[in-house]
């Protein structure tokens, strides 16, 4: 089945239920993050609560610093914008005689109309990724591999996932078992994550890649998906394995980074077995 | 084996182009036909694909006619494709539509858009050829203008820069246009009409 790309941006600050849970999304930039907070708080973009919004934006920065994420200078430049925007609306209006003659605008508009138009591409962007990709979907005969796409993997991808969209990633999963079995006691079902690393290991064996949700099943304990993913962390950590993203939001692929098994599928000489 | 009708000369025409074939340029190959009687057939034969159910049918796009699989068979075909299926970054997909629809655009227009830096995402485009420099803007600087190529029809199953899905206005938080509220503010124009 066609997989459709998962695109909306998602879960800042959202899932506070869960004590664990990573409170952190990529934003592609300053308007994509305004537009989910305008969003979030359902407030009327053409209105937006200054105050408020600048606040949870200032938040987010802050999150993002803490994190010692790169914080790049765009976001930086918005959110001197917004403090702006905050302070003239505090002033009081000017004095009609001076300020005659001149279009008195909502220190906002300029702000609100950048916002409408980026959502408007930002929209028409993802429903040009929604069509039939030649090379994607669609094929032709002199080029069954995608002539015009092959190796397109977008413009940063494919790149290795950091820490927090993994938890994210793994989070998410985590949130599907049912509660009943969250409190589960651990049964006979343990696993090392030695041997975890070896049935990923195995997995993987003769393959390119797999996606990461295909290492949990839906009935594996909490347990045996943490020892998982600790031993995914740890592939990662020894570089057996490098765990990528064409895009994101995208699937999460794992790829083995070495060739680590002989012909019998057996892994050599792990690091610390 | 008897004589091969127009309809099987164009389908063997296409099955060999490396690309999409155009109405002109199958003209040019069939001499001894008129172009009415060619764009007929090629017709005919985009309606036998579609109506046996095939797994390949004709589609008009970048200007021309091209075989193509259909998009049902992609989980069966993609197994056999090498490598990962292509991908697009939604800053990618951003950038592309901004330069589709804006063009021709020069790359701080595009930054202006995004608010973000768009050097990087501009320079893969580039290489993938999906958008060309269409020259330089005539002001200040000389900035390099942008525009999109016939690769990118292609890839996007695209007829012309009109098939263009049409630009959605913001949905879903409000309906009314900007400037009808914006006057009503109390930051707005009042002081006008005292002289």
């Amino acid at each position: 089945m066609p997989q459709a790309a998962e695109t909306s941006p998602t879960s800042l600050f959202e899932g506070a239920e869960q004590g664990y849970s990573i409170k952190l999304d990529a934003f592609e930039g300053p308007l994509d993050l305004l537009l989910h907070l305008i969003r979030k708080n359902e407030v009327d973009i053409y209105d937006i609560p200054i105050a408020l919004i600048t606040r949870q934006y200032l938040d987010y920065l802050k999150l993002m610093k803490e994190l010692n994420l790169d914080l790049a200078g765009d976001f930086l430049v918005m959110a001197s914008t917004l403090l702006q925007i905050k302070s003239r609306m505090l002033l009081p209006l000017p004095d009609p005689e001076e300020g005659e003659g001149e279009e008195q605008e909502d220190p906002r508009a300029e702000l609100v109309r950048r916002l409408i138009e980026y959502q408007r591409y930002r929209d028409a962007g993802l429903e040009l990724g929604a069509r039939e990709l030649l090379g994607r979907e669609v094929f032709v005969r002199p080029c069954a591999d995608g002539c015009c796409l092959e190796g397109f993997a977008g413009d940063d991808g494919p790149f290795e996932l950091d820490l927090f969209e993994l938890s994210e990633a793994f989070n998410r999963l985590l949130a599907k078992i049912p509660m009943a079995r969250a409190h589960e006691v651990a049964g006979q079902d343990t696993l090392s994550i030695v041997d975890a690393i070896n049935e990923i290991l195995t997995r993987l064996d003769g393959q390119d890649s797999m996606e990461f949700e295909s290492l949990f099943q839906e009935d594996m304990s909490k347990e045996r998906m943490i020892v998982t993913f600790l031993a995914l962390l740890e592939l990662c950590r020894i570089k057996l394995v490098k765990v990528i993203q064409n895009s994101r939001y995208g699937t999460i692929y794992i790829f083995p980074s070495v060739p680590v098994t002989d012909d019998n599928g057996v892994v050599d000489a792990l690091p610390f077995t | 084996m008897h004589f091969p009708s127009l309809n099987a000369i164009i389908e063997g025409l296409l099955f060999v182009s490396d690309g999409p074939m155009s109405l002109d340029r199958l003209t040019e190959l069939l001499p001894d036909y008129e172009r009415a009687s060619v764009r007929l057939a090629v017709q005919e034969l985009r309606d036998d694909y579609e109506q046996r159910g095939s797994g390949v049918h004709l589609v008009e796009v970048a200007g021309g006619w091209q075989l193509r699989t259909v998009p049902e068979l992609m989980p069966y075909l993609s197994r056999m494709v090498k490598g990962r299926p292509a991908r697009f970054s939604q800053s990618a997909l951003e950038t592309l539509a901004i330069v589709a629809y804006r063009q021709p655009i020069t790359r701080q227009e595009i930054e202006y858009l995004r608010g973000v830096d768009t050097g990087a995402v501009l320079k893969t485009l580039l290489e993938k050829r999906l958008v060309k420099i269409l020259g330089k803007k005539d002001i200040p600087g000389r900035p390099i203008i942008y525009g999109t190529t016939r690769e990118f029809l292609e890839v996007f199953n695209l007829k012309d820069l009109k098939g263009l899905p049409t630009l959605r206005e913001i949905q879903s938080l409000d309906e009314v246009p900007i400037f009808e509220v914006q006057e009503e503010l109390p930051l707005g124009g009042e002081q006008r009409g005292e002289s």
